[in-house]
Formats: C-alpha cells, sequence, structure tokens
C-alpha cells in the first residue's frame, strides 16, 4: 500500500514537473549572453544569419572578424573549434557582430566593394598563411590572381601548391578575397565554400570568365 | 590530455531547461531567472575549470547554491517571513495536474526539496545527483528517500488521487 503511493508520488513529481518550457529557457538563454557582455565575460561572439547564398556565420573578439562561415559549414564544426584554438568563452550574441553582419549584406546587394573592418587573425595558421591572407586586400574587388602569384606575393614563388591551401584554410573568407585567386588560364580552381560559389561571388563582382 | 571545452553556448544551451526546472521548484517561478542568471554567470567565470566529465551535475551544484544564497537572502529581508523554505513554484501545468504535492515539496527540508527536485525535475542519475550535492551517492539515496517518505504522509501530496 505504502509501496504504491511512493510509486504514485514518484509518477506524479515526473508528470508535474515544473518544467520550464523550452521557450522560456531560451529566452532566458539570451539575457544571460547580454549580461555576460555586459560583464566583459564573453570572448566569441557569433551570430548566424540569411544571405543570399545560403545562412552564413561571423564570429567577431574584441580584436576584429575572426571567422566567417559559409553555408557548406556546419556551425558545430566551426564554433568547436573557436573554441579549442581562441577560448571556449562562445555566445550567440548578435548585437557584437553587427557591423561585420551590415559590412557582408552591403556586399551582397552591390553597395559595397570594400571591406572596413579589424580582422582577428588568429584562426589563420602559420606565418605563410597569414601573409599570403593578409596580403589579398591588394587584390581589388572584381580582378583575380593565380594561385602562383598569390605564391610570390607572399615570398614563396614555387609554393603554389602550398598557397592553394592556405587558400582553403582561409578563416575569414569573402571578407578576405580568397575567391580571386584562381588557377593559371582562368580556371576557378577549388574553394572552401565549393566551386559554384567562387562563380558566384566573381560573377557577382562582375568578373568572367 | 583534457579534451577541450565545448564552446560555453552549447554548454547553455544543453542545460538551460533542465536548470530552470529546477530552480523554478527550488524558489518559484518569479525568482527562478534571477537564479537562473546567477548560475549561468558563475559558470562562465569558473568554465575554465570544468574538466568536462560531469557538466550537469557541476551546473547543478551552482545552480543548487544560487537557490540557497536566494533563500538566506530572503530570510534576512525585514518583510514578514514566512518558513524559511519559500513557497515553491506554480508553475500553471504542474499546478493543474497536481498544486498540492508541489507545495508539500516546497516545505521540504532544503537538502531533500533539492536531492528531489534534481532526482525528478532535472531528471539526474543518483551520481550525478550525489556530485550535484556534494555528498556521497548514499547519502544522495538517503535525501530522496526521506523526502518521498515525507511526501507520502503528506495529505496534500496525494489529493488527486484521492479526488
Amino acid at each position: 500500500m505504502s509501496e504504491s503511493r511512493t510509486a504514485a508520488i514518484e509518477r506524479e513529481l515526473r508528470a508535474g514537473a515544473p518544467a520550464a518550457p523550452e521557450a522560456e529557457a531560451a529566452e532566458a538563454a539570451a539575457r544571460l549572453a547580454r549580461r555576460a557582455d555586459d560583464e566583459g565575460l564573453v570572448e566569441v561572439a557569433y551570430t548566424t544569419f540569411d544571405a543570399p547564398i545560403g545562412t552564413m556565420l561571423v564570429a567577431t573578439t574584441e580584436r576584429g572578424l575572426l571567422r566567417v562561415g559559409l553555408p557548406t559549414e556546419t556551425w558545430d564544426g566551426v564554433l568547436t573549434r573557436i573554441s579549442a584554438a581562441v577560448s571556449p568563452l562562445v555566445l550567440e550574441l548578435p548585437r557584437r557582430t553587427d557591423a561585420a553582419r551590415r559590412e557582408l549584406e552591403q556586399y551582397f546587394e552591390g553597395k559595397r566593394r570594400e571591406f572596413d573592418l579589424p580582422l582577428d587573425w588568429r584562426l589563420a595558421q602559420g606565418e605563410f598563411t597569414r601573409r599570403l591572407l593578409r596580403d589579398l586586400d591588394r587584390v581589388p574587388y572584381g580582378e583575380v590572381i593565380t594561385y602562383s602569384e598569390a605564391a610570390r606575393r607572399a615570398g614563396s614563388p614555387r609554393a603554389h601548391r602550398a598557397a592553394g591551401n592556405a587558400l582553403g584554410s582561409n578563416p575569414i573568407p569573402v571578407v578576405v578575397p580568397c575567391h580571386r585567386v584562381i588557377r593559371a588560364g582562368n580556371v576557378l580552381g577549388n574553394y572552401g565554400g565549393g566551386p559554384e560559389l567562387k562563380r558566384y561571388l566573381l560573377e557577382h563582382e562582375g568578373w568572367y570568365d | 590530455m583534457a579534451k577541450p571545452l565545448p564552446p560555453f553556448q552549447s554548454f547553455l544551451d544543453e542545460h538551460r531547461t533542465p536548470v530552470l526546472s529546477f530552480l523554478r521548484s527550488m524558489v518559484g517561478p518569479d525568482d527562478a531567472d534571477d537564479c537562473f542568471q546567477e548560475t549561468f554567470i558563475a559558470a562562465m567565470r569558473s568554465y575554465h575549470r570544468l574538466d568536462g566529465q560531469h557538466p550537469r551535475a557541476w551546473v547543478m551544484t551552482i545552480a543548487r547554491n544560487k537557490a540557497i544564497d536566494h533563500h538566506r537572502a530572503r530570510a534576512r529581508r525585514p518583510e514578514p517571513r514566512e518558513r524559511l523554505p519559500e513557497q515553491p513554484t506554480h508553475d500553471r501545468t504542474a499546478a493543474d495536474r497536481n498544486p498540492g504535492l508541489w507545495t508539500a515539496v516546497g516545505e521540504l527540508p532544503p537538502k531533500q526539496r533539492a536531492a528531489v527536485a534534481l532526482r525528478f525535475v532535472a531528471d539526474l542519475s543518483y551520481a550525478d545527483l550525489a556530485r550535484a550535492l556534494e555528498c556521497s551517492e548514499e547519502a544522495a539515496r538517503r535525501s530522496v528517500h526521506e523526502g518521498l517518505k515525507r511526501l507520502r504522509a503528506d495529505e496534500r501530496a496525494i489529493a488527486r488521487e484521492a479526488a
């Protein structure tokens, strides 16, 4: 008798538990992110947003834009890598990413040809990669260079294969325009976000092979 | 080598609902959000110390401490004092189902209340429950058992059955 009463109480406790509905927990979590930001605890802020090419992600730190995620990537993978390489104190916080998101939106609307954002290069691994990627701000909107030329500019003229790898690892695509590096003979070559996206971006910038 | 910590957002997403549910059963819906904020701010400050082994128990330990702080702060206030354990949540669905039961839960001694809420609201295993209560597994089982025994003796807890 008393055992069945205990069982009944356990059942009632589970069934009638004052569970917080998921939506309220999500709101509480969003408030938490803003408060953590006010207290200076957020090392990496990110948001996802819809662009003409699909859903993108931008992540920023106090130093600047750290990461642009392309639609072909998985956000879990992107954020896990950021957590390991920069800081685990990563929170979704749209207000900290407004500037980067706005400039990307303007770019896709054809209203912006150059980005005016401080960049955080911590996810670009290695001297050669950083040098090569930094140098791309000298390749203007709508123009292209070859992998060999990119390698030459980075100081290693014969390293065109390494240049391909370095470009493929670009943590800040679109803003750092690795899509403007193509193979000799106007062959587009590979792209982290897929070759169709590379063609889309170059055509968007008015370049025709 | 220690496993790298997941991004804090993943940690927050994974634990936010059970933590809020637990806090509602400990301090009621009006104050649960404050305790929720305090819990995750504290978790963020010491996140580097979480070795990734028992994150649920770890965050529930913090939440339980925040609930205790909350009760102490309430108890210090000059307003007419009720019994130290505050009235529990009256979450609409739970209240509809069995209001007397949750009132009775709210009047359990703090440790038993935390044990019952962690076990049945947050659905912790006894191993995690022991970690969250910072006691032995045997003591954790005993707290749940004692809590249930009191509830069983409480007429309100079985009002629905009687009805």
